[in-house]
């Protein structure tokens, strides 16, 4: 296991390597200077040149890459262009709100989609079963931004029962909650018919095998067999759960914008349209950074629970 | 009929094989049994006809469109449905069902071309991986690692900032993200193949590698690589429709659906109908590509249809 675990964090140190050097390549590949960029048509060559100076543009391309991961290790992100504030502060004021939003959006799937699956494997092949299925594929299918927008036309500004727009006052827990509901909603619809899809395939396989026959035969009520086979059945929802939090990192953007809520897709897509690339290289790579760890703590969930994931093969 | 005797260009080298039929002619009897094998699945008709009929109006769309989907008339802004604007006009009087028409195009032909691509690049990377030598395996295996651990979305964003948006740019950003799942479902199926007697004998009569992974190998191994990227079609028209909403992607005054229900949505107090035409075709065809994709998985991968049942 401990092989195993330093594997998957080497790999994961690798990714995020490649990553950040990726990123970093293509934003000084691309024509453009950003110093005009930033500073508009007005500025004096003494000031560009000082913008030049703070963001090491003269020198070689690997100099900048080497100063870019050694300010990282020490946890500088470099400065916002335009507030002059550290980016670190910017990006982690703002992943918190995504975090809230990702964690209702995968609870409320998990809350839904495991009744469904579970009641759809009890009631195999019947009309019950028919139904679920039809109703978790269409979930699927549905564009998370297109329920978005349909959700926010209609609950928040047709009928005006929740609001549009915002993430609502600071300290107000119960309009804050109120935002939340209906970008969680979008969000998390998807993943209530994949939970309740993959959730059946499971239960189905372990309500099929030997120790639910034997359960049964020893005359065990059916609640608890049903509850036994469940405990059981729950493990490949989880781990995928975890994994699926990095493709709700990139929903999430869509469900930020719509709803104009801060966090960080919300953050990056404005710093793409004012061209601040330090913002944009420190959301990309906070975000990235999150993605990768969550996917090696799924995986090593994963080997936890089932030891042959651990041999490289 | 039955007299003609045989006289196939096999004989003629003087082997009895018996000629098989072209490439092309294999691939279509496999096609037409596929599409009924899945048209056999509950709602697989239903979700062949429709992805058949939102592929017609695709392809037709030149055809079917009453008018140019880019000219403008700014007399005729916001107009409801007539005779002559069949779903009415948007804010700048363009007619509103010839660019829900040509809006499915763009987005078809940019979902269908970056999965293929993706789909290309996978397959061909995963044989190379699984059935190449070891040194070049385990760098695609990391490579593979690698790209599939971006969020794609937030990495298009970046992107997209600084390459600039563009249809181009979208298919290959889809591809380069989707290429790596591919890839390594490609390796594990090839291999399984790595000891298979058939290749055994393939390489004892000296075939080379390309002609070994591309005319040997592949036919065994694109089945299910298939069936997986016929599933993913309908999230990259979402990824493509979401870039566009976002005008990340298909620039205007090309219409795509994800830009048309931009527009909708912003002027939907002016009309109704911009974005239904929008947001209609967008989920009609991921229903219908998802639906399809899982009556072709159940219909050919009897390993998961029996799971379920």
């Amino acid at each position: 296991m401990l092989s195993f675990t330093l594997r998957r964090l080497g790999l994961a140190a690798v990714i995020l390597v490649v990553a950040v050097s990726a990123l970093y390549g293509m934003i000084h590949l691309v024509p453009g200077d950003p110093a005009s960029v930033v500073l508009g048509p007005r500025a004096t060559p003494e000031m560009k040149a000082a913008i030049r100076e703070q963001l090491r543009l003269d020198d070689p391309f690997l100099v900048q890459l080497l100063h870019f991961f050694g300010d990282l290790l020490r946890g500088d992100l470099g400065t916002d262009l335009f507030t002059g504030r550290p980016v670190a502060a910017v990006v982690f004021e703002q992943l918190p709100h995504t975090l809230v939003l990702i964690v209702c959006a995968i609870a409320w799937a998990a809350a839904l989609g495991v009744p469904l699956g579970c009641v759809s494997a009890l009631l195999r092949g019947s009309r019950v079963d028919r139904f679920a299925g039809i109703v978790s594929v269409t979930c699927i299918a549905l564009p998370a931004f297109v329920v978005a927008l349909a959700a926010q036309y209609l609950v928040a500004v047709r009928w005006k029962l929740l609001p549009a727009l915002g993430v609502g006052e600071p300290g107000d827990l119960a309009s804050q909650l109120r935002h939340l509901v209906l970008p969680a909603f979008a969000l998390g619809l998807g993943w209530v018919g994949y939970v309740a899809r993959l959730l059946r395939a499971s239960m189905v396989e372990q309500l099929g095998s030997g120790y639910v026959r034997t359960a049964r035969a020893f005359g065990l009520p059916e609640r608890r067999v049903v509850g036994h086979a469940l405990r059981v059945a729950v493990l490949p929802t989880v781990t995928i759960l975890g994994a699926g939090i990095g493709g709700l990192l990139s929903g999430a953007v869509l469900a930020e914008i719509v709803f104009a809520r801060p966090g960080i897709g919300k953050l990056i897509y404005d710093a793409v349209s004012t061209r601040n690339y330090p913002v944009v290289m420190g959301g990309v790579l906070v975000s990235t950074a999150f993605f990768v760890l969550s996917t090696a703590l799924a995986d090593g969930l994963n080997a936890l629970l089932d030891p042959r994931l651990r041999s490289p093969e | 009929m039955t007299a003609e005797p045989e006289r196939s260009s096999g004989s003629r080298r003087g082997h009895a094989f018996e000629r098989r039929p072209g490439v092309l002619l294999r691939g279509a009897r496999w096609a037409v049994r596929t599409a009924r094998a899945a048209a056999a699945q509950p709602l697989g008709g239903a979700s062949l006809a429709l992805v058949g009929l939102l592929l017609a109006g695709a392809i037709l769309a030149p055809w079917l469109a009453t008018h140019d989907p880019v000219a403008i008339d700014l007399e005729a802004r916001f107009e409801g449905p007539s005779s002559s604007h069949w779903l009415g006009t948007d804010q700048l009087g363009r007619d509103t069902w010839s660019r829900a028409l040509y809006g499915l195009r763009v987005a078809l032909h940019v979902a269908l071309s970056a999965t293929a691509v993706a789909l290309a690049v996978g397959l061909l990377l995963g044989l190379l991986a699984g059935l190449g030598p070891r040194w070049v395996g385990a760098p695609l295996v990391l490579l593979f690692d690698t790209v599939s651990a971006f969020p794609i979305l937030l990495f298009a964003l970046a992107v997209v900032t600084l390459v600039g948006p563009s249809t181009g740019t979208v298919v290959l950003l889809v591809a380069i993200s989707y290429a790596p799942s591919y890839g390594r479902m490609a390796r594990t199926q090839a291999s399984a193949l790595r000891r298979a007697e058939f290749l055994e004998a393939e390489r004892s009569m000296g075939v080379g590698l390309p002609r070994l992974l591309l005319v040997h190998a592949l036919p065994n191994v694109v089945g299910p690589l298939l069936i997986v990227a016929s599933m993913d079609v309908p999230v990259v028209i979402t990824i493509e429709a979401g870039l566009s909403f976002l005008g990340l992607g298909v620039q205007p005054p090309t219409p795509s659906a994800g830009s048309i229900l931009a527009d909708g949505y912003a002027y939907i107090r002016n009309t109704p109908w911009l974005v239904l035409a929008g947001a209609l075709p967008l989920v009609l065809a991921t229903l219908g590509f998802t639906f399809l994709g899982e009556a072709l998985r159940d219909a050919l991968d009897p390993r998961l249809a029996r799971s379920r049942g």
